[in-house]
């Protein structure tokens, strides 16, 4: 998209989309932003937590119903920027009737692609979660993007070599 | 447009940093109400300091320190006399404006705050004006209470006078809103609270940049304010209290430097300001702030005011023409610290976008949560504007704002 207006005193204004916007906030991002999937309250879940960044203030809740190493179903709530909240509702998507291990595997990939690790781009576990590889060029939003699945990570356990069972300590049901 | 009150654009040429590009842009400096940027006479002031000046001050047994001495005791009567303090002695050096409430919150609270005092706060400070008092709560028993804020972003003082009681032992108020940019009636506040026989505390990071200053026509009791947003260094800042409220306060920290004499069974105190400057001081802060308040001078907190206002006038049509903008505060008495909410645009993603046009604002709750939750935001945008903003700035904002709308709604 390229586009030259002329401003009032005659001189041109580009009023194109940048390709790292253009990159980072691609529309399927936008989708899950204002339509947001698997949002809202879990009736009974086995497992639940709150995070936020203190810094900007984006906030994320998230709760799962475990049955016998499975995810069998997942919700989320939470504000925030469009990278925070867009990233989550993909992750719930990917994460509905996963057993553990694999939302611990599909944690670990997220994180790289976040690191702009070309080959995980093409992955085609991540689904919709492919479309937030433009946010490895703005490092101060990799953390928005992680926030999801940092709940993730603190409810199933971070992915070790070898995996672990999920950590049910004090504070993660509520 | 009237010819500015000074020449704008060799103002900018003293600031180094202004001269950039920023992702490829020109940098459009729009965060000075999160830290301004200096001019060379502040970097110059502060790296002469260093190379011909430097040692530690009130041990003055050789050249170097008086000489560091008399350059931090010159500060602080500079700063003495920019805000009309009666007495140097009225000035204590502190990190800035966190600090300063800290210390008043930490000694005059320990002294004079006890279990059913009231200390009476606004729902639009800082949390610097709000985390100290939560903690001395804490500590001693005391009820913090909260004026309330009008849906237009003022405070609002009939509920103030409602709340003052003889229970009320302290008022803490920000001179001005570092979201909402208003300017509040603080010398009205503070001779209602000594009406209620209650301290008066100013919060004045957001207007000693600004304003010009006087303590006795202010009234307060206690003024705090940082050096770095007013074009002095970080880690200096000032709080401003009557010599005799500070004579009867208690030490803050203990150390070197605030002592009369110390024996090992216990210790007396140094005549103010010294007792509440334990430890070595940020000696080239103090002079770098000096330099700052002397350069604000020269120009003319004045003719920056008269500048300023006429810049937020121009920023205040520009970006009330933008569909879907929402500027929060007050279209009168106020500066210009914007806040905004742009469609569905979260701020962060405003701020990303902006960023990639050179252009720096702030996003987020502006360590403004509680007023956040007021306004019903989570979050708002805020561009903030300062002696060396300038129209074609505002305009740069504008446009940035249009290319946001157009990647959230693709219409601009």
């Amino acid at each position: 998209m390229s586009e030259r207006v002329n401003s009032p005193d005659g001189t041109s204004i580009d009023r194109s989309i940048p390709s790292t916007l253009s990159d980072l906030f691609q529309e399927v991002i936008l989708d899950h932003y204002r339509r947001p999937r698997n949002k809202g309250p879990l009736e009974a879940p086995t497992h639940s937590i709150t995070m936020n960044n203190p810094l900007c203030g984006d906030v994320i809740e998230l709760s799962l119903s475990v049955q016998a190493d499975r995810i069998a179903e997942v919700r989320y709530e939470g504000r925030g920027c469009s990278i925070s909240q867009a990233a989550a509702s993909m992750m719930t998507e990917r994460l509905k009737g996963a057993k553990l291990g694999e939302a611990r595997a599909l944690s670990a990939k997220f994180t790289r692609l976040l690191h702009g690790e070309e080959e995980v781009q093409r992955d085609e576990k991540l689904g919709d979660l492919r479309a937030l590889a433009g946010v490895s060029k703005f490092p101060v939003r990799i953390k928005c993007a992680l926030l999801g699945f940092n709940c993730l990570d603190e409810l199933v356990g971070k992915p070790v070599a070898g995996g672990r069972e999920p950590r049910s300590g004090p504070g993660e049901h509520r | 447009m009237v010819a500015p009150p000074y020449d704008i654009e060799a103002v900018r040429r003293d600031f180094p940093i202004l001269e950039q590009k920023v992702n490829g842009q020109a940098l459009v400096y729009l965060d000075s109400a999160a830290s301004s940027q200096r001019p060379r006479a502040v970097i110059d002031a502060v790296r002469r300091h260093y190379e011909t000046s430097h040692a530690n001050v009130h041990r003055g047994a050789h050249e170097l320190s008086v000489r560091a001495t008399e350059a931090y005791e010159d500060a602080r009567a500079c700063v003495a006399a920019h805000i009309g303090a009666e007495d140097a002695a009225e000035i204590v050096f502190v990190r800035g404006a966190t600090e300063a409430i800290n210390l008043v919150a930490g000694s005059l609270g320990k002294a004079h705050i006890g279990p059913g005092d009231e200390i009476l706060l606004t729902k639009m400070e800082h949390h610097s004006n709000l985390v100290p008092w939560q903690l001395l709560a804490e500590r001693t028993g005391a009820t913090l209470r909260f004026v309330d804020v009008s849906p237009e972003g003022r405070l609002v003082l009939d509920d103030y006078a409602r709340m003052l009681s003889e229970r009320t032992r302290l008022v803490g108020v920000t001179h001005i809103s570092n979201s909402l940019g208003v300017i509040n009636p603080v010398r009205e506040i503070a001779a209602l609270a000594h009406e209620a026989g209650a301290f008066c505390l100013v919060d004045g990071a957001q207007a000693a940049p600004h304003l010009a200053l006087d303590m006795g026509a202010l009234g307060c009791d206690f003024y705090a304010f940082s050096g770095h947003k007013m074009c002095g260094p970080t880690g200096i800042g000032v709080l401003w209290a009557r010599r005799a409220i500070l004579e009867e306060m208690p030490p803050y920290q203990g150390g070197g430097e605030m002592i009369a004499s110390v024996t090992l069974a216990g210790s007396t105190w140094a005549a103010v300001p010294h007792k509440f400057e334990a430890g070595t001081p940020n000696i080239a802060g103090a002079i770098g702030l000096g330099a700052a308040i002397r350069y604000l001078n020269t120009i003319g907190l004045d003719a920056i005011r008269r500048y300023e206002t006429e810049l937020l006038g121009y920023a205040l049509e520009r970006l009330g023409e933008i569909e879907g903008l929402r500027i929060y505060g007050p279209t009168d008495e106020r500066v210009g610290v914007l806040s905004f909410t742009y469609l569905d645009v979260h701020a962060h993603d405003l701020a990303t976008i902006l960023d990639q046009r050179g252009i720096a604002i702030r996003a987020g709750h502006h360590c403004n949560q509680p007023l956040m939750e007021h306004l019903g935001v989570d979050a708002t945008a805020r561009a903030s504007l300062y002696l060396y903003s300038t129209f074609q700035e505002v305009d740069a904002l504008c446009e940035a704002l249009h290319l946001a709308g157009e990647i959230f709604c693709g219409s601009a």
